[in-house]
């Protein structure tokens, strides 16, 4: 029993508290359980506190099933250890957002929110390929309900649409980790991943292309990459702000995990050659995110396109094979969890306010709300990457180690930044500048102190992240370090076999 | 062979003792109602479950002596056993979920009971059977005692629709059967299973294509009974119109029989002639699947919805029979052990729900269920998850086994396919979730009535059986892979 296994376990267990608990006390109960999750999850930060990578930190593992061995296998590196992080602080901010909001059904939200939790708790913790499969599906559970009981209008049809998306991406995903399974003997990753260093376990690169295509479009439509992005619109828009919040900040990162995770060091030479066309489709999506972001009436469909493409650059780092690369594309998950869940907030806050997401029902509103003004300025200062805060660092690092790799793709990921500042801005100007109308004087007030509280850690990563990029860098380095020289081994040693034959 | 005849030992009576106590009970049964009449109605099912939980234990006893009986017409072992527990435990919450049902349409009656009985004897029968006759003798006990119960409410002619077309076709299904019997007889000689087995893996055994003729046979009627396509038809309308509870009955207990002498037929007796048969029952797999889920998209029926679905389940076990291995029976073994926990559930939940007359059976009336009835509607939701295949339930491990011995034997297209195929699968099931959670209440959740102490152990039963399965499967697969033919 390792803090990790608490930490992971204590959001199951607060989802059957909740169940439990009288409707009244759900919301206060739903906080303090997910604070204390959060507390007891920065106890995890101990053994990265001195920016080694002890392999993995916290490990459990267990036999679940005896045949075919599945096992219990948990552990924490880090490339996780943020993510979970994220996950453990994000949970209280989305509960104090929904304190208002969410009106009907209450207690089944706050449920469904800690096994939301609990299972992107899990996906990110899991060593055991089936055990990760499972949590990967356990995550479409709430987030389906989240967004089908409380959304707006169309919910229904986007939370059809996001569970039918996911589910096709992951059956395949399902056939090839058990063939992969078939081949080593083993659902471990870490078994597996010596197994393929070893030499034990080759794969020609034309079962690793087919192998590496499954899992890629399972991560793929998570992520989601161009062109497999039209579920996020819908799904974002319809979901509750909460809904929205959980769903950018820490699912898509889902995907961007997966990939660096599993699609890297399992299939290092199918992934290699296949780095063009992804990073190709990266920079359609960079591109196209921000284009299509411009011309949208409604706020948080701006806000989900603008997620489309600065997730373009995560995967572009991502696949640039680079040590900066990499370190800016993790970096780059945070970040955007971070700016992207505050966007989402903010347009939250105005939503409740105005009961309106069409930007021109908007206009003048830095005038009854001076201080919501200035914190949206902020996020959206630090989502178009102005330098000192946080998306700066990671998509200056995307960039270099893009043009590493290439640097013909810089040029047109370059683009991607300086359309979000048109969009963004744009987007501010027509918000906050301006006359205000009646009826946005009359129903906008300013922050309450519960809003506060909500955004407030979610500014002050901006800054730190931005400016002291040391306190999160080194685990995640030295962790992108060990995976480049996992790819190098491996695919030393498929050439090696292959040769040989 | 009568000069080697023996009379039957004790041992042999003791191996067959579930089928004993069961046709007991349900001949008292049958007695009793003769002598006290319309009094005393109540006593039926009680008697019942203690039969059925008799003949449970005299299972597990029988599985600690296994070995034939009858001069090798049957062979209690491990698969036998397996079969026996999981038919007779369909038969414990088939009584529990029948009861209220019965109450409700003024139509509580001994002979159902006793019916329920009969038709689990045979499919008893068909677990033991390893002789092609015995096979044909526990098929028609159990389907002559279905037909009947899938018209059991005379008056209402969607059950006359029902049970007559159950009937027709049954018996042509058999009949099927039976010529292809008649053809492993000319061909090997023999009608024992072991005996066929021997004939065909001998160097001068029959011709490929006499045996061909007659596997293809004996195929085609046990397809009419699993309900795979192209002999699928008869399903959604049987099951729609059969009363509920038997609906949800006829959609799990006959099917695992059938599935049960599927299984030995195939892998024991045709075991040698694999090559033969394996590619036919590839394209009967996928297309079963494509039917069912494909046709399942359409409907609005719920009882239909769930007979397309079952169609479509059928498909994913065959697709566990082509994998034509020790893995791939134990992986049809536990996925039907899954499913009928899921889907037993999922009719439990209809049966309390559709009301006198069956008046609520669209999907559209389920709206708003959660919330005047939460706790159903949570029950229904993890069936349907099941259904769906869903982590953490046991019809996500069946659909896992059933693909993982699918790859095994390097059947990489179907499975690729039929996981795809649960993917589409997934579209139908969440309108039942997306009507139940995200529409508001209508006329047909009011007046709900009070859940009843038979009915909701039928379904608090299924719903930790399913999540039991999902969580930890490990017993149940450890048992049928040792059980498992070959």
């Amino acid at each position: 029993m390792t803090l990790l296994d608490v930490v992971l376990h204590l959001p199951l267990i607060g989802f059957f508290i909740l169940l439990a608990l009288p409707k009244q006390s759900s919301r206060m109960g739903a906080l303090i359980i997910s604070l204390v999750i959060f507390v007891l999850s920065l106890g995890l930060l101990g053994p990265f506190s001195n920016g080694a990578a002890p392999g993995f930190a916290f490990t459990h593992n267990d036999i679940w099933i005896a045949v075919p061995p599945i096992r219990f296998h948990i552990g924490l590196d880090g490339l996780s250890l943020w993510l979970v992080l994220m996950t453990t602080l994000l949970t209280p901010i989305a509960v104090l957002i929904s304190w208002k909001h969410i009106d009907h059904r209450v207690k089944e939200f706050f449920a469904f929110l800690m096994l939301l939790e609990f299972g992107l708790i899990g996906t990110f913790v899991s060593l055991d390929l089936f055990l990760f499969y499972v949590f990967w599906e356990v995550t479409l559970v709430p987030m389906y309900f989240l967004i089908g009981i409380w959304g707006h209008e169309r919910r229904i049809y986007a939370a059809v649409k996001f569970f039918l998306y996911t589910m096709a991406g992951s059956v395949l995903m399902l056939a090839a980790i058990i063939y992969l399974y078939n081949k080593a003997g083993s659902f471990d990753y870490v078994e597996i991943l010596s197994q393929l260093q070893s030499g034990r376990l080759v794969f020609e690169p034309s079962t690793q292309l087919l192998l590496f295509l499954a899992f890629f479009g399972a991560f793929a439509i998570k992520v989601p990459l161009f062109p497999l992005h039209t579920w996020l619109p819908d799904a974002h828009v319809e979901a509750p702000t909460a809904g929205s919040v959980m769903l950018a900040s820490v699912m898509l990162k889902m995907g961007t995990y997966g990939l660096v995770r599993f699609c890297l060091p399992l299939f290092p030479d199918a992934a290699h050659s296949s780095a063009p066309w992804i990073a190709g489709l990266a920079i359609a999506g960079i591109v196209y995110g921000a284009l299509v972001a411009m011309v949208q009436p409604n706020m948080k469909k701006l806000v989900a396109y603008s997620s489309v493409s600065h997730l373009g650059f995560v995967v572009l780092g991502i696949f640039s094979f680079t040590q900066q690369g990499l370190d800016g594309a993790v970096y780059q998950m945070l970040n955007h969890g971070v700016s992207t869940g505050a966007l989402f907030m903010l347009v939250g806050y105005l939503y409740e306010r105005r009961h309106s997401l069409e930007i021109a029902a908007y206009g003048g509103v830095a005038t009854p709300a001076p201080t919501l003004a200035i914190v949206f300025l902020i996020t959206t200062l630090a989502s178009i990457g102005l330098p000192m805060l946080n998306n700066f660092v990671g998509e200056y690092l995307v960039l270099q180690g893009a043009a590493q790799a290439n640097f013909t793709w810089v040029v047109f990921a370059a683009l991607g930044v300086i359309l979000s500042a048109c969009y963004m801005l744009w987007l501010y100007q027509r918000t906050f500048y301006g006359k205000a109308s009646e009826s946005v004087s009359h129903h906008i007030g300013d922050l309450t102190p519960r809003e506060w509280a909500a955004i407030i850690p979610l500014l002050i990563l901006m800054v730190w992240m931005g400016t002291f990029t040391q306190s999160f860098m080194p685990p995640i380095s030295a962790q992108n370090a060990k995976i480049l020289e996992q790819v190098n081994k491996t695919q030393v040693k498929v050439a090696e076999v292959v040769h040989a034959r | 062979m009568l000069d080697n005849f023996l009379p039957p030992t004790s041992a042999e009576y003791f191996r067959i003792l579930p089928e004993i106590i069961l046709t007991i009970v349900a001949t008292l049964i049958l007695f009793l109602e003769g002598v006290f009449g319309d009094n005393k109605k109540g006593i039926y099912a009680p008697l019942t479950l203690a039969g059925l939980a008799a003949a449970l234990v005299a299972a597990f006893a029988a599985n600690g002596d296994q070995g034939p009986a009858f001069q090798n017409m049957l062979l209690i072992d491990g698969f036998a056993t397996f079969f026996r527990v999981l038919v007779i435990g369909i038969g414990v919450l088939v009584v529990l979920g029948s009861t209220e049902y019965l109450a409700r349409e003024n139509s509580k009656g001994g002979e159902y009971y006793a019916l329920v009985l009969y038709s689990i004897v045979g499919q008893c029968v068909m677990s033991t059977a390893n002789e092609l006759i015995m096979i044909f003798i526990g098929l028609e006990i159990s389907s002559i005692a279905s037909y009947i119960l899938a018209g059991y409410l005379r008056d209402d002619p969607r059950n006359n629709e029902s049970a007559l077309k159950y009937f027709l076709l049954g018996s042509f299904a058999t009949a099927f059967m039976l010529y292809g019997v008649a053809w492993i007889y000319g061909a090997t000689g023999s009608t024992n299973l072991t005996m066929v087995r021997g004939a065909l893996s001998s160097s001068n055994g029959p011709s490929l294509s006499l045996v061909g003729v007659s596997a293809a046979l004996i195929f085609v009627g046990f397809a009419f009974k699993i309900s795979a396509a192209p002999f699928q038809s008869w399903a959604p309308d049987v099951y729609q119109g059969a009363p509920a509870p038997v609906a949800g009955f006829l959609t799990v207990g006959p099917k695992a029989a059938a599935f049960a002498i599927l299984l030995r037929v195939f892998l024991t007796g045709f075991g040698p002639v694999a090559s033969v048969w394996t590619p036919f029952v590839w394209g009967v797999a996928l297309a079963t699947m494509i039917v069912g889920n494909f046709g399942a998209i359409l409907q609005s029926n719920i009882k239909r919805l769930l007979a397309y679905s079952s169609i479509a389940h059928a498909g994913y076990v065959l697709v566990a029979v082509t994998a034509d291995s020790d893995i791939g029976a134990a992986a049809a073994m536990f996925y039907l052990a899954a499913y009928a926990f899921t889907n037993f559930g999922a009719f439990a939940v209809v049966t309390y729900f559709c009301r006198k007359g069956e008046k609520y059976v669209t999907v559209e009336d389920f709206a708003g269920l959660a919330q005047r009835q939460p706790g159903m509607a949570a029950m229904l939701t993890i069936f349907l998850l099941s259904l769906i295949g869903v982590p953490l339930t046991g019809g996500f491990f069946g659909k896992f086994y059933i693909f993982k011995a699918a790859l095994d034997s390097h059947l990489v297209w179907l499975t690729v396919l039929g996981l795809l195929n649960s993917a589409v699968a997934a579209y139908y099931y969440l309108r039942i979730l997306v009507v139940m959670y995200f529409k508001e209440p209508g006329e047909s959740v009011e007046n709900l009535p009070p859940l009843g102490m038979g009915l909701r152990l039928a379904v608090y039963g299924s719903a930790v059986g399913t999540l039991f399965l999902g969580i930890f499967p490990s017993a149940v697969l450890d048992f049928a892979t040792k059980a498992a033919l070959k």
